[in-house]
């Protein structure tokens, strides 16, 4: 057991302890904040996969963005201590078997790929994983329609956005 | 001798690997030795910055500043510490205590986290990720974290107000950041702190001016101070997210806003005016350190100078500055850059710096001729006569007349 084993085991152990939480709290501001702290767990094992621009942009994005958007529309509503009354309906039990069956179904189809017990391959050093992935993203044998078509439907989004916060002078 | 902390650390490390520890333990071991030294090196520093400011402020309003304990008032901060230590800790009513309690850490660790990608000298550096600019960018946005949980937390409605200004303002103050920190970025044709400082000859503020002075206003305003200081404005909100925090609380928060300021100045000095270059530095790596905090301390006295010169702006001037001025600037220079670095591929770098520079310099001298424009034409707007009470509609004109 390497100390990479033993940072692994304790973040997998705080993001799903925390996305447990998530679900749990009853203050919905602590709901948010667990949520923050899992999907860091997240972006710490990214790091772990060596990807440090998924880390980073995971930190960016998730949690710069879209965690404290969402911290912000819950401190604009009222009333977020007062919420009472049993966290689970009745159906839950079906729900938890649902999960519970699709994370064994997942784990058996994982568990046949030739990929699931090769060790991690050591990545070369001397190659800047930034550059190769900036170069995948635009080049035409790799991923440059995807990536187009991603920045499009953002522009369409950003253009909506302003069209629908739009003032109109009568 | 000319680098002793990697001394050290080797030695350390040979130590180490003699009463029989493994490798991977020996490393953990060392880093964590190295976070401690270089946080508590900060720290230490950010007393001497209270000093400094408090100094420096009282220069700028024609005062003498602390002058009573030690000299020249050096030990005050000290003092000042002391009776923070033995303030009573007060925690409102109805606060929220466990986020109310750690918000302030959050806010001063997330500043000491942005020194783990600013190299101190060539060999002296926490870590040379490959992403740090990103890294910086995302150190950013938890930071905001910090002050968004003690204005919840405290349970009050000015610090609320004062949360809610501070996430406008960084979300509208992120946007320039990030495009001015891809300047540097395509030009070094890297993200890592050290390769941009390696590639900066000559240093970039004279390659890129418009860069380094967005990415200083956006920084500012990102640090919250004068005249970007509406998340604390004293007249409006009383003291904002901080409000209800006592003691050595407050002082986290405090040290945090003063080594979040200079360590803004050690990211552009890096970034802008070379990082630890200077002379003799290949020969004795540790001068790179002066140099850097020269550097750094020099932006910082900048900062403190906009500060204690302009007034506080209000929040929709602000924000508007953001969206409407830094933003669409930054994206030109942004496009600029990169066509212009792609079109002089290859050619010799001095020839190539002039390019850019006359690039950068047309860019300011056509956004200050608009400016002026629009300065005009707003003049005139403000200027004209409004009479106090007319009466908009001409048919009420008739009823008023009929009466």
């Amino acid at each position: 057991m390497t100390v990479l084993h033993v940072i692994f085991l304790v973040t997998a152990v705080v993001t799903l302890g925390a996305a447990v939480m998530v679900v749990t709290a009853r203050n919905l501001i602590h709901s948010a904040l667990w949520l923050i702290l899992s999907l860091f767990g997240v972006a710490v094992i990214y790091g772990l996969l060596s990807a440090a621009f998924f880390a980073v942009v995971q930190v960016v994005i998730y949690i710069g963005a879209i965690a404290i958007l969402m911290i912000f529309a819950i401190m604009l509503t009222r009333r977020v201590k007062q919420d009472v009354g049993s966290i689970v309906n009745k159906g839950w039990w079906l729900a938890g078997l649902l999960a519970l069956v699709l994370f064994t179904a997942l784990v058996w189809l994982f568990s046949t790929w030739s990929g699931f017990r090769t060790p991690l391959p050591e990545l070369a050093t001397d190659v800047d994983t930034i550059k190769v992935l900036g170069a995948a993203l635009v080049s035409p044998s790799h991923y440059v329609l995807p990536f187009e078509v991603a920045s499009v439907l953002l522009l369409a989004a950003l253009i909506g956005a302003v069209v629908v916060a739009w003032e109109r002078k009568s | 001798m000319s680098d002793p902390v990697n001394f050290i650390a080797e030695w350390l490390k040979s130590l180490m690997a003699n009463i029989g520890l493994p490798t991977g333990v020996v490393v953990v071991i060392i880093t964590l030795i190295g976070i401690v030294v270089m946080a508590t090196f900060l720290l230490v520093m950010d007393i001497g910055l209270v000093w400094f400011e408090r100094k420096m402020v009282a220069r700028f309003q024609d005062r003498l500043g602390p002058n009573r304990v030690g000299p020249f008032g050096l030990i005050q901060p000290i003092a000042d510490i002391i009776k923070l230590l033995i303030k009573e800790d007060i925690m409102p009513q109805g606060a929220d205590k466990f986020i109310f309690n750690i918000a302030p850490i959050f806010a001063l660790a997330t500043v000491l986290l942005l020194w783990a990608v600013i190299p101190f000298a060539p060999t002296i550096l926490g870590s040379d990720i490959n992403v740090a600019v990103l890294y910086i960018v995302a150190i950013g946005a938890v930071g905001t974290l910090g002050i968004i949980m003690a204005g919840w937390a405290s349970n009050n409605k000015y610090a609320l107000l004062g949360a809610f200004r501070t996430v406008a303002q960084m979300v509208a103050y992120e946007v320039p950041i990030v495009i001015a920190l891809l300047v540097p970025v395509i030009l070094a044709r890297s993200m890592g702190m050290q390769a941009i400082v390696e590639a900066q000859s000559p240093w970039y503020i004279f390659v890129i001016p418009l860069a380094a002075f967005i990415l200083f206003v956006a920084s500012i305003a990102e640090i919250g101070r004068t005249p970007f200081d509406i998340n604390e404005a004293e007249s409006e909100i009383v003291a904002g997210y901080h409000i209800e925090y006592t003691g050595m609380k407050f002082g986290l928060f405090y040290a945090g806003e003063l080594l979040h300021a200079l360590t803004v100045s050690a990211i552009i000095a890096t970034l802008f005016l070379g990082g630890w270059r200077g002379p003799f530095v290949d020969q004795v790596p540790i001068l790179g350190v002066f140099y850097l905090f020269l550097k750094s301390f020099l932006i910082y006295y900048v900062i403190m100078w906009v500060r204690y010169s302009f007034p506080r702006i209000r929040i929709d001037q602000m924000l508007g500055f953001s969206w409407k001025f830094l933003t669409p600037l930054a994206l030109i220079l942004l496009i600029v850059v990169a066509i212009l670095s792609k079109v002089l591929e290859g050619v010799s770098p001095p020839i190539f710096a002039l390019a850019m520079l006359a690039a950068n310099l047309i860019i300011i001298g056509v956004t200050v001729t608009v400016l002026r424009v629009y300065a005009r034409v707003e003049r005139k707007r403000v200027g004209e006569e409004r009479p106090l009470a007319v009466v908009p509609d001409p048919e009420l004109q008739q009823l008023i007349q009929q009466e």
